[in-house]
């Protein structure tokens, strides 16, 4: 069989820049869902502290330790993002690989939150979604998350497969914000 | 109509996928009789007033969710984790 070549989700979709927005494709590397065994939590954040200096993110929010973060990913959930999971870990949660499974867009920029004001049914306004916030919502039509990184950067996550909506969807957004001037 | 998440915080409606009565939570025993079940899989009250539903967060958390509203008003007059009213 010939070699298949790895694609990411956004190939030959990003970046973008559209007036001061642009979007840009994260390669985010190793990506695990943790879900804390009954009773574990506990367990399970003493071992994320030792192993990565991040400990369980609580509900709708992200931690971040130099190239690892730790992003809620919704109900007894959390996304471990660039860092390879230990045995530590797999005795304290359910550990679900799902590095190929998501495009990650980082989309930044002055006017990046109207962009998603257009988007997302949720106030992300820096005043209410500040650096280390999180949210599980729909973006468009479709599930994601979203995730503050920064006071002019936000990640933003769907399904793999819905990659060239996003794309989209972002990109009629940003032409609608850009179009205001 | 607002729904508060017991995980996110209020959010739109639009993220919630509806189930119906909040009736899943109290399944009868297996051996419960022919008219416990038969009042489980068909029998529905329709009130006009204060109702508990389930609602799924499909659009966010993926959390169940038990909320009380009216259905006279529309207004929602509290919500939990199904994991905790069953409990």
């Amino acid at each position: 069989m010939d070699n298949l070549v790895a694609k990411s989700p956004c190939a030959g979709l990003l970046p973008l820049t559209v007036g001061r927005v642009t979007a840009i494709e994260v390669d985010a590397g190793t990506m695990t869902m943790l879900s804390p065994r009954k009773g574990r939590a506990d367990a399970l954040n003493k071992a994320m502290q030792a192993g990565y200096g991040l400990g369980y993110p609580a509900p709708n929010s992200a931690g971040v330790s130099g190239d690892v973060r730790a992003i809620w990913f919704g109900h007894s959930s959390a996304m471990l993002v660039g860092a390879v999971p230990d045995e530590g870990l797999s005795q304290n949660a359910a550990l679900v690989d799902q590095s190929d499974a998501w495009a990650v867009v980082r989309l930044e920029g002055e006017g990046g939150e109207d962009v998603l004001a257009r988007l997302v049914p949720v106030d992300l306004r820096l005043v209410s979604f500040p650096v280390g916030a999180t949210a599980r919502s729909k973006i468009g039509h479709m599930s994601g998350s979203v995730t503050r990184v920064g006071e002019d950067a936000y990640w933003l996550m769907v399904f793999r497969s819905m990659a060239e909506t996003l794309v989209h969807d972002l990109k009629s957004a940003m032409e609608a914000v850009a179009a205001r001037g | 109509m607002r729904i508060t998440c017991p995980h996110c915080g209020e959010r739109d409606h639009r993220e919630f996928y509806y189930k119906g009565h909040a009736l899943a939570l109290d399944r009868p025993a297996a051996d419960a009789g022919e008219a416990a079940w038969d009042d489980y899989v068909h029998l529905r009250e329709n009130p006009a007033g204060v109702t508990r539903d389930l609602w799924y967060h499909e659009g966010g958390c993926g959390a169940w969710v038990v909320v009380t509203r009216s259905t006279l008003t529309h207004k929602v007059l509290g919500t939990e984790p199904a994991s905790e009213a069953r409990a």
